[in-house]
């Protein structure tokens, strides 16, 4: 036993102050990703190319967690003066990474560096959501937009056609009433993400405002709007529908998804980035639509794009940050944009690797990857270029919440928006506080 | 009773230092580093504005049902257990080697394995409820639904340790107690209530106040991987809104000022269990 | 209820085999025969999670979403395996977390003995003050203090080290506690003896109190291993490297965060079963010792 103790301490002190072995011939250059599974992989394999194409850099890419986890990481790891060089935040931790004063913009990052990009090139509703005063703060990596899936067999069954996809949300519920006639599915349709697809991008999509300063975009001192009229209506219908099994709330993220694949409900209102997964998984005919719209007299504009993108982080050694500039110049280029968006379904964000896929009829092959592009063409109004609040993470929370409180018929919509807006514009009032200039 | 003492000046100190060094280091300061957040960072916002929130109090609640359905799941199953236990059946040891091993799995494995079970699609359970009754068990809306899934889970990561013990104090008490007890015609029930049960509350209370602290504070992985607090804030405990203000809001004063709470609850837990344990110690 | 009865006598191991001796049941009895069904019943309900996350984990996707649900295993086990154990590098991540485990066990069972050793058998100016500090740390978890723990590792400069990983896991006065209890029922006649044989305190530590303490320490080693082995926010904020990374937090990765693709649950269950088997087989292999040495410590 004694001489067991004793090997134990040895290799215990061996092991504490071994630490990881580091190759030191490339320049290292860490990232910080939120992806798991595949979609982790699909990055892994893009680092890859990245690494194998030049000699002098090596990135490394780390998956740290969720999105939030991922965030709060890089913002620890900063104040510790040990953060990563790039990091991958979601659309809602726009707000909060501007004001850190951890991070590095890219446009001034690609600057210095003299690399040459032609943000130009990039589509409008991905730049306008990341930009301030028009300049491109963080590099918009995988970009989604919130579509509606459809099961054609459900909708054959039901006497449907399966090549018209519901246009308004007075069709979905037609359509749905029909469906449930006919037992061709147990539910009308579900939302994924629902403070994203039924708030925060369905506003904008009627050019109504989610927030006052223009969705926050000109001020802290930001205030919801979402329980105002069109909001009501809105998630009024859908806590109608709930009860009469027309909609089937199913959870926050991407947990209503199951419902869909296995054919429960015959619509999904779901991110467009999950296509590259169902042409893998679904076992039956689908197809799909823009985002439900109400019609008259509200205004068709545009959706606003989810996923999120690649900050720098300030704080690592001057000569690194060549090779995170030559690293975002990689991501950007068409033959990557193409290669990414092929793979996994996120949108292509330049013209140029939009029209090369065009070219190679890509589109009129995946009439589904073309979707969500559409939903983005509209030139932008203040009510749609994005979003920027400071704490969002929490105030999706705390709308979420609510939403459930609503659906599950212990609040009326007006009531449970309220509260909403309420919980919200306390979080926004202390982020203020927080971030007093 | 008076200890016999070794005489040295600095050893004692010396002995103590590691393990000083490390609370100092690794409790004291980052504590420390809490309570001066929750007072001086957040001025306005600190301690009146979590007391005036009703979500705050709502997780109090939340923690209470919470680690009380869990102790009083955890604890009845094992005290059942020793129960069936008590009428001296063979192969107890392998019966508890069967239920003993829940205890090595990590909560958010436990909640991985557990989130697939409840699955509301794919999920096991919902599919054999829908047999039983019509009524629908939908822990994505209903609160009270998604409060009974993780008090399940964990409770059933706890259960195992429970009845290790139960059982140990079962293999403790002479036989001749409970045979003298049968001979006098004491019913099973009865001989266990009168006999047995007494016998056994110094292990019952021991559980009891580990299964509370477990659940009060042990408990996060479960939640974290299940039901994220949802739906509204029904399973939202106190430690998880920690968690949930602190890493994910990034509010750190608000989640200083909880901390600073939640570590009096852990004080006065503590020495309930202390005053138990020393209670004992001056029997013995 | 005299408290006396239970908790100062219990399981020794001369209990153990009492039972087996207890009289046999007659075929006829059916009492027994109910109360191993009820056992066995209870044994079903606690056995049936983890029954369930194997059969998954041998199936292929579509069997995993079938309706009904599938209740048995099937053929796919193998590539499930290989496939969760090389796309999660599980080789490292078991190893880091065997050592963050292990490390993180010894370290604290080795500052609790000498703590634990000097509170009760020292008497030294400010014992009350150190005995206080150490034990209202009793059970604040990591997940509370994780952001200020954080600086201060950053400030130790141990992030993404293994001191990093295992030293403030130390910081818990659980052991130290089990320790003070168990040396306190040790008698006094013991140390009178060793005194008047001329014993100083560090030899009477190694050569009398040591080995009497193995069954409270294979306990502790037991708790203490599961807690390491069991950690997951800690590794996930203060790791940076795939190098450096634990099984449990490995496992995550094969969970899809973003919610864009359809989790294979077969491989994250197999990716499960490997993480989850090392902390059950130490529980299984130790169980005598466990139980026992806790229960002593506890009275």
């Amino acid at each position: 036993m004694k001489r067991w103790a004793s090997v134990i301490a040895v290799v215990a002190a061996a092991l504490l102050l071994g630490g990881p072995a580091e190759s030191l011939a490339k320049t290292e250059i860490h990232l910080w990703h939120a992806m798991g599974g595949q979609l982790g992989e699909t990055v892994n394999e893009l680092v890859k190319q990245f690494n194998q194409g030049q000699a002098e850099y090596e990135v490394k890419a780390l998956n740290k967690g969720t999105y939030p986890e991922v965030l709060t990481g890089a913002i620890a790891a900063y104040r510790q003066k040990n953060p990563p060089h790039i990091v991958q935040v979601f659309d809602v931790g726009t707000q909060t990474m501007l004001l850190s004063g951890a991070i590095y913009p890219i446009f001034q990052l690609l600057k210095e560096q003299e690399i040459a990009v032609n943000w130009g090139d990039f589509i409008k509703p991905v730049t306008g959501y990341y930009s301030k005063d028009g300049n491109l703060f963080s590099m918009p990596f995988n970009s989604s937009s919130p579509i509606l899936y459809y099961n054609k067999d459900a909708f054959k069954k039901a006497g449907l056609s399966p090549d018209k996809p519901p246009a308004t949300w007075k069709e979905v519920g037609e359509a749905s009433k029909k469906i449930l006639a006919a037992g061709a599915a147990k539910c009308g349709f579900t939302t994924s993400w629902p403070s994203w697809t039924m708030l925060e991008n369905t506003f904008p999509w009627h050019d109504q405002p989610f927030s006052t300063n223009q969705n926050g975009y000109t001020g802290l001192d930001t205030k919801l709007l979402i329980n105002g009229e069109f909001g009501v209506k809105h998630i009024g219908q859908l806590a109608a529908w709930q009860k009469e099994g027309v909609y089937s709330y199913g959870g926050r993220m991407g947990q209503p998804d199951p419902k869909f694949i296995n054919g429960d409900c015959a619509m999904l209102i779901q991110s467009s980035a999950v296509i590259g997964g169902f042409k893998r998984s679904l076992k039956f005919q689908w197809g799909t639509g823009q985002l439900p719209h109400w019609g008259a007299p509200y205004r068709k504009q545009n959706a606003v794009v989810g996923g999120a993108t690649l900050w720098v982080m300030k704080g690592q050694k001057p000569a690194d940050y060549k090779g995170v500039a030559r690293f975002m110049k990689f991501i950007a280029e068409p033959h990557q944009q193409m290669w990414w968006h092929v793979t996994t379904g996120y949108l292509p964000i330049t013209q140029t690797a939009i029209k090369n896929l065009e070219a190679g009829y890509h589109f009129k092959k995946n009439p589904e990857q073309a979707t969500a592009l559409g939903q983005l063409s509209a030139r932008p109004t203040p009510n749609s270029l994005g979003h920027r609040l400071g704490n969002f993470v929490q105030i999706r929370e705390a709308i979420e919440s609510e939403m459930e409180n609503i659906f599950a018929g212990k609040k009326t919509a007006k009531e449970g928006l309220d509260a909403a807006v309420a919980k919200g514009n306390e979080i926004l009032k202390e982020f203020a506080a927080a971030n007093k200039p | 009773m008076k200890r016999a003492v070794f005489k040295n000046r600095a050893l004692p100190y010396l002995l103590v230092l590691p393990q000083l060094a490390v609370t100092l280091v690794f409790f004291f300061w980052p504590a420390f580093e809490s309570l001066r957040l929750s007072f001086f960072r957040t001025s306005p916002f600190g301690f009146e504005k979590l007391l005036a929130s009703p979500e705050y109090y709502q997780s109090i609640v939340n923690s209470f049902v919470f680690a009380f359905g869990v102790t009083a799941l955890g604890v009845g199953l094992g005290l059942l257990v020793a129960a069936l236990a008590t009428q001296k059946v063979r192969g107890l040891a392998a019966y508890r080697t069967a239920v003993l091993w829940p205890y090595g799995i990590a909560p958010p494995i436990a909640g991985i394995i557990f989130l697939f079970i409840f699955h509301p699609s794919y999920g096991v359970l919902p599919y054999w409820l829908g047999f039983v009754s019509a009524y629908e068990f939908n822990w994505l809306l209903k609160g009270w639904v998604a409060m009974a899934l993780v008090i399940i889970a964990t409770a059933w990561t706890h259960v195992g340790y429970n009845i290790a013990f139960f059982l140990a104090g079962l293999l403790a008490i002479p036989t001749s107690v409970l045979e003298a007890a049968s001979v006098d015609g004491a019913g099973g029930i009865r001989r266990f209530r009168s006999i047995v049960l007494p016998l056994l509350s110094p292990i019952t209370f021991y559980l009891v106040v580990v299964n509370l602290i477990f659940s009060f504070f042990g408990s996060f992985g479960v939640i974290h991987a299940v039901t994220q607090g949802g739906p509204g804030n029904a399973t939202e405990i106190m430690v998880f809104k920690v968690y949930k203000d602190g890493f994910i809001g990034l509010n750190l004063g608000s989640s200083a000022a909880q901390s600073v709470l939640l570590m009096l609850v852990v004080i006065v837990l503590t020495a309930i269990q202390f005053r138990f344990v020393e209670k004992k110690v001056t029997y013995s | 209820m005299s408290p006396d009865g239970t908790l100062a006598a219990p399981a020794r191991v001369e209990a153990l085999p009492r039972v087996i001796e207890a009289p046999r049941p007659t075929p006829f009895d059916w009492g027994a025969v109910a109360v191993h069904a009820l056992l066995l019943a209870c044994v079903a309900v606690i056995a049936f999670p983890l029954y369930y996350a194997f059969v998954i984990s041998t199936q292929t996707i579509e069997e995993v979403i079938a309706r009904p649900p599938i209740l048995r295993p099937s053929d796919h086990m193998f590539q499930n395996y290989v496939e969760a154990w090389t796309r999660a590098h599980m080789a490292r991540l078991l190893w880091n977390s065997a050592v963050v485990a292990v490390v993180s066990a010894v370290g604290k069972i080795a500052i609790s003995m000498l703590s634990a050793f000097a509170v009760v058998y020292f008497d030294f100016r400010g014992k009350a003050v150190a005995f206080w500090m150490i034990f209202v740390t009793l059970m604040l978890p990591v997940e509370v203090r994780i952001m200020s723990t954080y600086e201060v590792i950053g400030n130790l400069g141990w992030l993404n080290s293994y001191a990093g990983l295992t030293v403030p896991l130390m910081a818990s006065a659980t052991a130290t506690f089990l320790f003070r209890q168990f040396y306190l029922t040790v008698p006094n006649e013991l140390v009178e003896a060793a005194q008047l044989d001329g014993v100083g305190p560090l030899r009477f530590l190694w050569s009398f109190l040591l080995p009497l303490s193995w069954a409270n320490i294979a306990a502790l080693f037991v708790v203490l291993f599961i807690y390491g082995w069991n950690q997951y926010l800690w590794p996930l904020m203060i790791t940076n490297t795939e190098a450096m990374r634990v099984v449990v937090i490995g496992l995550q990765d094969l969970i899809p965060r973003t919610g864009t693709h359809i989790p294979e649950w077969n491989v994250m269950m197999a990716a499960a079963m490997m993480a989850l088997l090392p902390p059950v087989a130490v529980i299984l292999f130790m169980q005598r010792w466990f139980v026992k040495g806790l229960i002593e410590s506890e009275k």
